[in-house]
């Protein structure tokens, strides 16, 4: 593999004095497994690297990426970003981050190298395993539409002019397989999944477990009628909720008019068990990183405290415009684009109890399990947001019948509000969030 | 710049397939891709940020037995696409081996539209003053505006596509996006309105479109919502509004109707064709060839020839969707559908510009024989569960129909239901068709450029659920 660092510091060498340079490199190589009926469906290997280099000059921000780390590439790549950088137009607070003294708190959790080494026959095994087990597990499944296996092993470097340098490596595996059911008159689907830093991570059992019991337990559902509820969320559909809060709390949406939190610091946004916490120097976080997009370190940031909105996540740039600092909030989507502002790795502060109890203390009302278009229900600025659901009934604090098609909608300040117990069993799913079983109080409901 | 074909030689692209079948291949596939982008957005009141990038790469694909296998590079040195074509050859592990001699023939497809401006050939100046126009434009609607983004995007993607089948063809598609969103604010708080355009075609969109026109829908439509009400919720008749729908059979009729879904029975469609799965007022085409639309192109990305193909006819369903792999597996012929986002993926079944067909109804008499419905003008995003074709979609443009009259607007709420049901229950088909807004349709983790349309229809229920207490 390439020197990524010394790929970038390369390009930061070639900064004028009156600019402003950043460069990023990343490599990475991954596998994906695809099998159907016990044969491969499809392999795929690849190795992928990538640059990005922003030039600020004058307040004038320009950027540009390329898929390759060739020299005479990166060359271009220097001189398209400074060609688009005479084209914006001044702004006072642009400008890379300046280092901040706050140390990366590494973690040797995020990367085994040894995923090298690992048996190609061992990748397909897994796959064709986790189908198998699917398959043996109940007689109403009725197809494994599809069953991967995935890993990959990256690098990424970064430096600046400012003199923020650093590089990281990260390594993932993962099992996923969606499914369907039928009982003769019904078909539903589910789907189930193990992520790891290593196929030794993985739990078969538990992702064939999931992948079954999601779509068996879902036939002969039925709508449900419209009522107000209380609902318990499913660890996963909490998540998603949890994306949809933390994508507001962005400093560039809060600087622009576009958060429905903006000018409500300090205020009681939330239900005061509810505290939500940005973390990607939690090891056990999917998406955990010790730099953030701009080489900052990383921290832990509760934005909201005790039902107390205490601030928003920022980047050198945002932060500087809200006359405040970045808190290690720039994010990055790949090399192919400049860092925003955004959280990394974002949970709730658990309880104690475990969904069952939680459904006790409820006695009746409806456990979300899924939910669908959330993100095209929502609008960010209002918070006002309403998404397709899929769950059970809750009948006498236990779990009962499948209920399908319908609709929950409220606003996001509302159902913070209502939040009246996060459970105790949070977990971290592939993504940017951890799920914890939650209770929302006077949720609409919209079926039949 | 220098063209796919120069970069890559046939005799090369030749000895590639030619190793990539050396190990028992039965079908090996050379995918060479040739990117740029440029994007300029205008945010907060000023020129915010240009940004480039260029990609260039081929993927490698051996397909023996029902195995595929499949390598990417950006190396394309005879080097590069060697260990490229080895990889992809060992992992699809077909038994024998053997010399392979393929005779690949020059072919070249009818592009749906020529471009006149490539973008690379117009001063970044010249663009980044649309963006300005757009934000004025919008921002002069009314003082309740305030906050406008505008974006401009380009791309050019020169595809060469050469096989052991003997196909050796290219495409080159240019393709070009102009969109506003605006917050109005008032008494209810923050509204956003969006407002996109795009077609597969250069600069010379802005001939046709005025980008002030477009800074003011995505400023109306934001301050309509000002003064919406919340939606209600329930099952209720539903007007969709010509171009404003297409996107809902997308995804909860066109998904079905993909081979991939049928051939694994993930399909509510699947075993259902000469069936009547629609109402008789239903036609249903995915049309890669309609010029300038967002999903055209002149071949797919395996090198087939765009098509027009008719999916249902008078409501009974007539055929499916396929990419190389499904055809070869039913030994049929190919429908120009095998598509994927880069050289860094392999193909797979997805649909072009899918749209329903004309009716022949006013549309003013639709909304006027409709007593009490929700009219939704522009469909948002939305998902779909392709093995039950049940459905969910944001509505971004809504009012209420009272007494046969267009009347409050509505606010953000959620169309579900469920594919095939809405498809039987559309009950009156307007003769205004129109195609919708530029898409990006999401497979498997991979995105591509659709087009969707559809006259004004009625659909006897479906249920919204809105935020109304």
């Amino acid at each position: 593999m390439k020197d990524l660092q010394a790929i970038v510091d390369q390009v930061v060498a070639q900064a004028n004095a009156d600019e402003q340079l950043e460069a990023v490199a990343i490599s990475s190589s991954s596998t994906d497994v695809r099998v159907y009926e016990g044969e491969i469906e499809s392999f795929s290997s690849a190795d992928t690297h990538g640059v990005g280099i922003r030039v600020i000059k004058d307040g004038r921000t320009g950027f540009a990426w390329a898929g390759a780390l060739d020299e005479t590439i990166i060359s271009e790549t220097l001189a398209d970003a400074r060609d688009n950088a005479s084209f914006a137009e001044s702004d006072e607070f642009a400008g890379l981050a300046e280092p901040d003294g706050l140390a990366p708190t590494a973690s040797d959790r995020l990367l085994r190298t040894d995923l090298v080494a690992v048996d190609t026959q061992r990748k397909i095994d897994l796959a064709v395993e986790l189908e198998r087990v699917i398959r043996a597990a109940d007689p109403r499944i009725s197809a494994v539409e599809s069953c991967d296996y995935g890993d990959e092993i990256g690098s990424s470097a970064i430096a600046t002019t400012t003199g923020v340098r650093g590089t990281e490596s990260a390594s993932a595996s993962y099992v996923s397989a969606y499914t369907l059911a039928s009982d003769g008159t019904d078909t539903q689907t589910g789907f189930g999944f193990s992520v790891g830093r290593h196929p030794d991570d993985l739990d078969i059992e538990a992702a064939a477990a999931d992948a079954v019991g999601r779509a068996t337990r879902m036939l002969g559902a039925v709508k449900p009628a419209s009522e107000r509820v209380t609902v318990v969320l499913d660890p996963f559909v909490t998540a998603q909720f949890l994306a949809v809060i933390a994508s507001t709390l962005g400093g560039e949406s809060v600087m622009k008019g576009r958060s429905l939190f903006a000018d409500r610091v300090g205020e009681q946004v939330a239900a005061g068990i509810v505290t939500f916490v940005d973390e990607p120097t939690n090891p056990d976080a999917f998406t955990a990183s010790a730099l953030d997009g701009e080489g900052l370190a990383t921290r832990r940031n509760a934005f909201i405290d005790g039902g107390v909105l205490t601030g928003f996540a920022h980047n050198a740039y945002t932060g500087r415009a809200l006359g405040t600092a970045s808190n290690g909030c720039a994010v990055r989507g790949g090399f192919k684009s400049r860092p925003g502002a955004g959280c990394a790795a974002v949970s709730l502060v658990p309880g104690t109890a475990d969904q069952a109890e939680l459904l006790s203390q409820v006695g009746d009302g409806v456990l979300v399990q899924s939910v669908s278009g959330l993100h095209s229900g929502v609008n960010p600025v209002s918070g006002d947001f309403s998404t397709g659901a899929e769950g059970l009934r809750i009948r006498g604090g236990a779990a009962a019948e499948p209920l399908r098609e319908f609709t929950i909608a409220s606003t996001i300040l509302r159902m913070l509000s209502d939040v009246s117990a996060v459970g105790g069993d949070l977990e971290w799913l592939p993504m940017s969030a951890a799920g914890v079983s939650l209770v929302i109080g006077d949720v609409t409901v919209s079926g039949a | 710049m220098e063209t796919s074909t120069d970069v890559l030689e046939q005799s090369l692209i030749q000895s590639t397939i030619g190793i990539a079948m050396a190990t028992g291949g039965e079908f090996a596939e050379v995918f060479v891709e040739d990117r740029a982008n440029a994007s300029a957005v205008y945010d907060d009141g000023k020129v915010e940020e240009l940004s480039s990038g260029r990609s260039r790469g081929a993927g490698i694909r051996v397909v023996a037995g029902d195995t595929t296998g499949f390598a990417h590079t950006a190396d394309l040195t005879e080097s590069g696409l060697r260990s490229a074509a080895e990889a992809a050859a060992a992992a699809a592990r077909g038994g024998g081996g053997g010399t392979q001699i393929v005779d690949l023939t020059r072919t070249t497809a009818p592009r749906p539209s020529e471009t006149a401006v490539f973008p690379e050939t117009v001063a970044k100046a010249t663009k980044v003053e649309l963006l300005a126009r757009a934000n004025e434009a919008a921002r002069a609607t009314s003082g309740s505006i305030t906050q406008v983004m505008a974006r401009y995007g380009d791309s050019r993607r020169r595809i060469l596509v050469a096989n052991s089948n003997g196909v050796f063809t290219e495409d080159d598609q240019v393709r070009t996006l102009f969109v506003v969103q605006a917050v109005a604010s008032g008494d209810t708080g923050m509204q956003t309105g969006y407002e996109s355009v795009g077609r597969t075609i250069g600069f010379e969109l802005f001939d046709s479109v005025d980008v002030e026109e477009v800074g003011r829908a995505a400023a109306d439509r934001a301050l309509t919502k000002l003064q919406a009400r919340p939606a209600p919720s329930g099952t209720m008749p539903v007007v969709i509004g010509k171009g404003g729908g297409g996107v809902l059979f997308h995804e909860a009729c066109g998904h079905g109707l993909e081979a991939d879904a049928i051939q694994k029975e993930a399909s509510v469609f699947a075993g259902r064709k000469g069936e009547q799965v629609a109402s008789d007022l239903v036609t249903l085409i995915d049309d890669g060839t309609v010029a300038e639309e967002w999903g055209a192109f002149a071949v797919d990305d395996e090198g087939t020839t765009a098509q027009r193909n008719v999916l249902i006819e008078d409501g009974v369903l007539t055929d499916y969707m396929y990419d190389y792999l499904r055809c070869r597996k039913e030994g049929r012929a190919l429908s120009g559908n095998g598509r994927r986002e880069s050289y860094q993926h392999l193909p797979m079944v997805r649909m072009t510009n899918t749209y329903l067909a004309n009716g022949d109804t006013d549309p003013d008499d639709i909304i006027a024989s409709t007593p009490s419905a929700v009219y939704v003008k522009k469909l948002g995003g939305g998902q779909v569960n392709t093995a039950t074709g049940d459905f969910v979609f944001g509505m971004s443009e809504a009012y209420l129909i009272e007494n046969g009259e267009i009347t409050e607007p509505l606010r953000e709420g959620n169309l579900i239901g469920n594919g095939p049901d809405v498809l039987t229950n559309i009950d009156v088909l307007g003769n205004d068709f129109e195609f919708g807004s530029p898409g990006t349709c999401g497979k498997d983790g991979q995105g591509v450029p659709v087009g969707d349309g559809t006259p004004t229809l009625r659909v006897t229920a479906m249920t919204i659920g809105g935020t109304a207490a």
